[in-house]
């Protein structure tokens, strides 16, 4: 028997199969979860912070879960190289991520910040301090972090606030930095910051190193034979610990080693690798606000799970990445990118972690409330000194000599 | 006492150590003829021979020196024997390309074993220093010094006294003769690298005390000691050490005269500068 295809049957043979094409989309499209591709260092020079930093992404995918988001997180290694952290972002865009968050290093940060303003997916810079992240007039570029400007700003006048309190006058330093581009925006927020206000205190070193370094010798000598009453610091956490073994095997002894506002000097792993000689060192940071029940619910859980680790704020804003990120979401009622940027525009988060008020963005996408507090490594722990409203113990400045330390 | 003075004194110690590192490579090339671009991934291995000996067994890295250096004289005789033996009459590009693969394989394997991570030992006196005045010398710096110095001197010794380190010079400076002298020279040849391995080892060792390891550092070591067997004259055992203490001691005067980030520039400046003036280094024989 000869079969022909009419119109009607044409047509019902249309719709069944367009029907079985467009099954899986309208399935795809009611199921949409918000995937988040969150990148981090987790191996190669920056490894242990980048590690760390992860441990705040892992306490956020239960717990903010629990605060009623739906999402789920892929992560993603950007071996400490801005090179891979591009080529990861694009991974992570073609494996059908919504929005990215990361990435510890400023540099790595700009190479992902390229990629999702090329591709037009939003992204979330959790920690990274180079302005230039967000003052290039990207349109899905957002920074729950302080810029270097804002960290050296803030932390500066923290230094006036800490001489005044403890009743003495550094009258010169030496400037330790490393000259990545973490390290070099620091460097500029704090010649910018001479020029505009003044420092309490003449720089009349200024060494750079590489954060690759493995010796640390010369340029500690260097600092040493300056003879400046104290040794400011922009850092990261392998490069410290060989700077303070190497200040103790030379005998240098400032007055007090003291960071602008970096990474290393409130990790456990710190303490760990330099005993009594990590007390008595000084961060200005931002860091948790012990007045928010939320910040102290993540301490309490990071804690529990990182029973060798301190919770700092790697943790808070790893933590608050994801949440901007679901809340955002949570609101747009979408994961499309427009959708999610025009909802990260509107951020308004009160409940949160870190010191400040509210997150939100400017036009840039800057958030601009966070502001620092100095943290002293005292019996083995951070504890806040200033802003005194908010000290859980008195400042030990000058700090006790190498050999004072029992 | 001028400031100047803890930077050369820092630099002669480090030297050193670096001098026994190039004295490997200068042993290898002066006896095999083969240019070891392995040598820094050689050193890197054991290093991390020393850490487990340190986690497993509670070694102090002293104690290990002569362990790792014994097993990297193992791995060089075998590598000579096994593998080189059948690449020394091949042409010098073939030879280079086969030690770049060991170099890599070696590179890759720690990678996969320990991770890309910088891993360092720990000792009780790591941040000891000993002081003369206003001089400060770092114990660890002086330990690896004196080790590197003693070994240099144990190997003098060796080539100059013993019964198989002089045949070894007899199959560096003649093979043909030495052979039909009826010396086993590839035995000799393996004895050789073996023995550049174990110096590179020992120099790992007392480096380690200074400086962290992580896979990729090889690559950085093998370049220095290329500079500093160029400098000192390939082949020569006290050039080594003369081109170790004098890139050592450069380095220090840079760090301290201009810039420590500038150092490395003023040891590759000392290496052009030695290239021009005196080709075949300070201590080395004019082909």
């Amino acid at each position: 028997m000869k079969r022909t295809i009419d119109r009607r049957r044409f047509g019902m043979g249309a719709m069944a199969a367009g029907a079985v094409i467009a099954a899986p989309a309208i399935v795809r499209a009611q199921a949409a979860r918000l995937r988040i591709g969150n990148l981090l260092p987790t191996s190669g020079f920056e490894a242990l912070t980048g590690q760390f930093c992860q441990g705040g992404i892992d306490l956020a995918k239960t717990m903010v879960k629990d605060m009623g988001y739906d999402f789920e997180v892929i992560d993603a290694d950007t071996e400490s190289k801005p090179e891979t952290a591009r080529t990861q972002a694009e991974k992570l865009i073609r494996d059908g991520c919504h929005i990215l968050l990361g990435a510890f290093d400023s540099g790595q940060t700009l190479a992902i910040a390229q990629v999702c303003e090329q591709n037009g997916i939003p992204f979330v810079a959790d920690i990274a301090a180079d302005p230039a992240i967000t003052n290039q007039g990207f349109k899905f570029v957002f920074r729950n972090f302080p810029t270097a400007v804002m960290l050296g700003n803030n932390g500066l006048a923290l230094f006036a606030e800490l001489f005044k309190v403890t009743h003495t006058a550094p009258k010169t330093a030496v400037l330790m930095h490393v000259n990545d581009t973490f390290g070099e925006a620091m460097v500029k927020g704090i010649d910018g910051y001479d020029q505009k206000v003044g420092l309490p205190f003449k720089i009349v070193e200024n060494i750079g190193y590489s954060p690759q370094t493995n010796d640390l010798s010369a340029e500690v000598a260097k600092a040493k034979a300056a003879n400046a009453d104290l040794l400011v610091v922009v850092h990261r956490l392998n490069d410290i610990i060989l700077m303070v073994r190497e200040m103790v095997k030379q005998r240098y002894q400032p007055m007090g080693i003291i960071s602008p506002g970096s990474p290393g000097m409130q990790f456990k792993q710190f303490f760990k690798s330099l005993g009594k000689y990590a007390n008595y060192c000084i961060t200005n940071q931002p860091w948790m606000d012990p007045k928010q029940p939320l910040a102290g619910r993540v301490q309490e859980a990071y804690e529990k799970a990182h029973p060798d680790q301190n919770m700092t704020l790697e943790i808070g804003f790893t933590f608050e990445g994801v949440l901007i990120c679901a809340d955002a979401a949570k609101r747009a009622g979408s994961t499309k990118p427009q959708a999610l940027v025009e909802a990260l525009r509107a951020t308004h988060i009160t409940n949160r972690v870190m010191l400040g008020g509210a997150i939100s963005f400017d036009e840039h996408g800057q958030n601009v409330n966070l502001p620092s507090a100095a943290t002293e490594n005292l019996n083995g722990k951070p504890m806040v000194i200033l802003p005194e409203a908010n000290a859980n113990a008195k400042p030990v400045f000058p700090m006790p000599g190498w050999s004072e330390r029992g | 006492m001028p400031g100047w003075v803890n930077f050369v004194v820092a630099g002669l110690l480090t030297g050193a150590v670096y001098g026994l590192m190039a004295l490997g490579l200068s042993v290898i090339f002066g006896v095999v003829r083969v240019v070891n671009f392995a040598h820094g991934e050689m050193m890197m291995l054991a290093m991390y021979g020393v850490i487990l000996l340190q986690r497993w067994a509670g070694f102090d890295p002293l104690v290990s020196a002569p362990v790792v250096a014994a097993a990297l004289f193992a791995l060089g005789y075998a590598l000579q024997r096994g593998l080189l033996n059948r690449f020394i009459s091949r042409p010098e590009h073939e030879q280079f390309i086969l030690m770049l693969g060991v170099a890599a394989l070696l590179t890759s394997s720690m990678l996969m074993v320990f991770g890309p991570d910088a891993a360092s030992i720990d000792t009780s006196y790591a941040l000891d220093s000993y002081a003369l005045g206003s001089l400060i010398l770092d114990k660890v710096r002086v330990f690896a010094a004196s080790g590197a110095i003693l070994c240099m001197a144990l190997l003098w010794a060796f080539f100059r006294l013993s019964r198989t380190g002089k045949a070894i010079r007899a199959c560096a400076d003649n093979p043909v003769g030495a052979a039909v002298a009826g010396l086993d020279v590839n035995r000799f040849y393996a004895t050789a690298f073996g023995i550049g391995a174990a110096c590179v080892a020992a120099a790992g060792t007392f480096l380690l005390l200074l400086v962290d390891v992580q896979p990729y550092l090889g690559a950085d070591y093998t370049l220095l000691s290329f500079v500093i067997v160029i400098i000192g004259g390939l082949g020569s055992m006290p050039g080594a050490l003369l081109g170790g203490v004098l890139v050592g001691v450069s380095e220090g005067l840079a760090a301290y005269f201009v810039a420590p980030s500038l150092k490395s520039l003023f040891s590759y400046g000392l290496l052009i500068l030695v290239l021009l003036v005196r080709p075949q280094g300070l201590m080395g024989r004019r082909a």
